[in-house]
């Protein structure tokens, strides 16, 4: 028997089918007989004040669950305003379906009120989008959206709805419900079919080279979280010993306190994990696409490593660095097969001698390990250790988020990692702002964690609006704005690059007043000015659990995040710190 | 100026709204250039096959290739060798015939084996389908009577059939 409904109760239901428990949110207009149905949905709903932030929630929802984050937002002036986390879901490989009214069917291209080309706009920064063209479409593109959004390399599917096929006043709207079956889905897909065991010749030809080599690092790029790799990938470095780079995307991918971790690669990454890259006779890439901030200039890269190149997406072989043995598949499953490939060979026993390297390693983490001048008195905050403070006085598990900037790169560097999805940042598009409202949906997605943000003072104020989310929601949040009243990575790069001229960089400490504008908006504001202050700010922050809270960190404009490859240069070249004798390292 | 490189590319995509601006925005997003482009149902109607002209080296087409094909709607993608492919394209020609010359234009096209598909009082449409250089030497040879309007289809193109012989039962089975 069918049963009649209409288009917008459809869409929730099929919502409540995929096992949607929460929609970050804001209507309007063309997406109002959607609202309508919500009411009688258990489906929580987020009320945004920006429709930015509907999408960050939803991306850091589902970053922190590994489950696809949902928002909602209306047409027009709402699409454009969710186009930039779309495009953020779209480089960071983030399982998201995003839902945009649209205005009436007939209406479209007529230049009605709200009306843009959502479906232009976001064609190439999604992994699909899709205009519903009838009612009885909706269960299918919903089943098809999200599983085009979380299998394969995941990513931000849309879907574009008009106002009438989903308004019951308007016979349009009306359809027998229908859903379809998993078989139904993919036979509806005939051009979707992601690759995800490995090619059994390439498996054997990588465990040859992993046993053989001498000079080994283990690549790790954010894919391996997106596979549920983390513990396979234990499995592999601790059958071979080889080290472990986590690139900014993979951090808490392989636990930093392991003996073979040695951190984070790239423009800001320590100098081991940078030249262990460098030096390495064989890069085992997986789930990282050699993006530019981590190679350098690329001509002089890794210049004596053989590649072997794990990902799902057969796209990324070869775009930067053609790979000697190009796998495509999930990472799981391929480096589980790399393991059992490996112990074929002799396993652990048949592992080619690498105590040499091993002491080459260790004598570069005692030569150059992760450090800051001291705080002096009189004296603004090291940012360092403000974060230093922070990771020892919150539990182990706590998810981290970050804007993007400086304080983006020290909390990657200063931080302890040691759990899979507990560092939320947004990389490859490096979207500011993104800190406050990824919180906000990683601690909606994760009500038992703690979830602190650690934001810049010009991140924070391009979203800090979603904490009157977060504050009526009763999300509690917290924040560290390590503020040292500049857009401190320009700054960095006008002191370095252009001559000390600082060109429109300065944003003043106190101008808004972080504190008074945090308890405006429903939270608990502090303001941290002196080192003992630093500690019980964090203890107070930890202990509130009903609202944010805000903590405005005072900290030196003066600091720069080292080490350092400048742009442009190989990662031979390494400022490893501000002094003269620190220099460039080669 | 070197000879740009032609790279035929045969995409088997769903027949769906919007497919032809996914495939053409992954080149113009790169300032690639289109050459030419044919896009029609394929004998199952769920499918539609694009033939793509493009002039790229063969580095980013590879790239562009992958990009293609993780597109949701794109089924199928073929590189076609041109000495590996059948190739054929289509012309219509409007061409002057106002100072005496429609013999000259009518003994032209018999000649290529094309046909006139409209006859005016001093212009005469011509058709002619056959591989793109046959297009080409037959386009230059009318030019000179006169040609006001011209519009070509764009090439279409298919992978060459297997040549190989096929083996008689007979000689290959040993009588034992």
């Amino acid at each position: 028997m069918s049963t009649q409904m209409n288009g917008g109760q459809a869409l929730i239901k099929s919502l409540e089918l995929e096992g949607v428990e929460v929609i970050f949110g804001l209507p309007g207009g063309a997406i109002l007989p959607v609202y309508d149905p919500l009411i009688d949905s258990p489906i929580r709903h987020i009320l945004v004040r920006h429709e930015q932030g509907a999408g960050h929630m939803a991306e850091g929802y589902a970053q922190a669950t590994g489950r696809a984050g949902v928002a909602m937002v209306t047409s027009g002036p709402a699409a454009t305003n969710i186009v930039t986390p779309l495009c953020d879901a779209y480089m960071d490989s983030i399982p998201m379906v995003c839902i945009t009214g649209q205005v009436p069917y007939s209406s479209i291209g007529t230049d009605a009120f709200q009306e843009c080309d959502t479906l232009g706009i976001t064609r190439s920064i999604t992994k699909h989008n899709e205009l519903v063209t009838r009612a009885e479409d909706i269960p299918r593109i919903v089943r098809e959206a999200f599983h085009i959004a979380t299998t394969g390399r995941p990513g931000p599917v849309l879907i574009d709805i008009p106002k009438d096929i989903v308004d019951p006043k308007n016979p349009r709207s009306s359809l027998d419900w229908y859903w379809p079956s998993d078989a139904e889905v993919s036979a509806g897909l005939p051009g979707y079919r992601p690759t995800t065991r490995g090619h059994p010749r390439m498996i054997k030809e990588a465990a040859r080279l992993i046993s053989a080599a001498t000079r080994p690092v283990l690549y790790v790029g954010g894919g391996i979280l997106k596979a549920r790799a983390a513990e396979a990938l234990r499995a592999l470095a601790e059958l071979t010993g080889i080290p472990v780079v986590t690139t900014l995307m993979a951090r808490g991918a392989f636990p930093d306190d392991h003996p073979q971790c040695l951190g984070m690669p790239g423009m800001h990454g320590n100098y081991t994990a940078i030249t262990a890259m460098q030096e390495s006779d064989l890069l085992i890439a997986l789930g990282s696409r050699f993006d530019d901030r981590v190679t350098g200039k690329l001509d002089g890269f890794a210049p004596d490593a053989k590649i072997i190149h794990v990902d799902i997406d057969p796209a990324e072989l070869g775009k930067v660095r053609k790979p000697d043995v190009p796998i495509v598949g999930d990472c799981r499953l391929v480096i589980e097969e790399i393991v059992r490939a490996v112990n074929d060979l002799g396993g652990a026993g048949a592992q080619a001698d690498r105590s040499a390297w091993k002491s080459t390693i260790s004598g570069w983490q005692e030569k150059y390990p992760l450090t800051y001048e001291p705080w002096e008195e009189g004296e603004p905050l090291k940012p360092q250790m403000v974060l230093e403070h922070l990771r020892s006085s919150t539990p182990e598990d706590t998810i981290v988020c970050s804007g993007v900037g400086q304080h983006q790169m020290w909390t990657s560097q200063y931080w302890r990692f040691r759990h899979p999805y507990t560092w939320v940042n947004s990389g490859g598009l490096g979207t500011m702002g993104f800190a406050v409202p990824a919180a906000i949906g990683a601690k909606v997605g994760r009500p038992d964690r703690m979830v602190w943000a650690v934001d810049g003072d010009g991140c924070f104020q391009m979203t800090a609006q979603e904490l009157v989310t977060a504050a009526s929601e009763r999300i509690p949040v917290k924040i560290a704005i390590l503020n040292n009243a500049y857009l401190g990575m320009v700054r960095q790069w006008q002191e370095m690059f252009y001559d000390e001229r600082y060109s429109e960089v300065y944003l003043s400490p106190d101008l808004p007043d972080y504190k008074l504008w945090a308890e405006a908006m429903g939270c608990v504001g502090m303001r941290v000015e002196s080192p003992e202050e630093i500690q019980p700010a964090i203890d107070k922050a930890n202990s509130i659990d009903d609202r944010p809270v805000v903590i405005d960190f005072r900290t030196d404009a003066r600091e720069k995040v080292f080490p350092m490859v400048p742009a442009g240069a190989t990662n031979s070249e390494v400022l490893i710190g501000p002094r003269d004798g620190d220099g460039v390292v080669q | 100026m070197a000879a740009p490189v032609h790279h035929v590319l045969s995409v088997v995509v769903e027949n769906k709204p919007g497919v032809l601006a996914r495939v053409s925005g992954l080149f113009a997003r790169r300032g690639y250039n289109i050459f030419s482009l044919a896009v029609a149902p394929t004998d199952d109607e769920r499918f539609s096959r694009i033939t793509v002209v493009v002039d790229v080296e063969s580095t980013p087409l590879e790239q562009i290739t992958k990009q293609l094909f993780k597109l949701i709607h794109v089924v199928k993608i073929t590189e076609l060798d041109p000495t590996e492919a059948v190739e054929r394209e289509l012309v219509l020609a409007t061409v002057s015939t106002e100072a005496g010359t429609r013999s000259q234009v009518i003994e032209l096209v018999q000649l290529f084996d094309g046909t006139i598909v409209d006859v005016g009082h001093d212009a005469l449409t011509v058709m002619l389908a056959g591989a793109p250089d046959l297009i080409d030497g037959f386009e230059d040879l009318l030019r000179p009577f006169g040609i006001s309007e011209l519009q070509r289809t764009g090439r279409i193109a298919l992978a060459k059939l297997e040549r190989q012989a096929p083996r008689l039962r007979s000689t290959t089975r040993r009588v034992g």
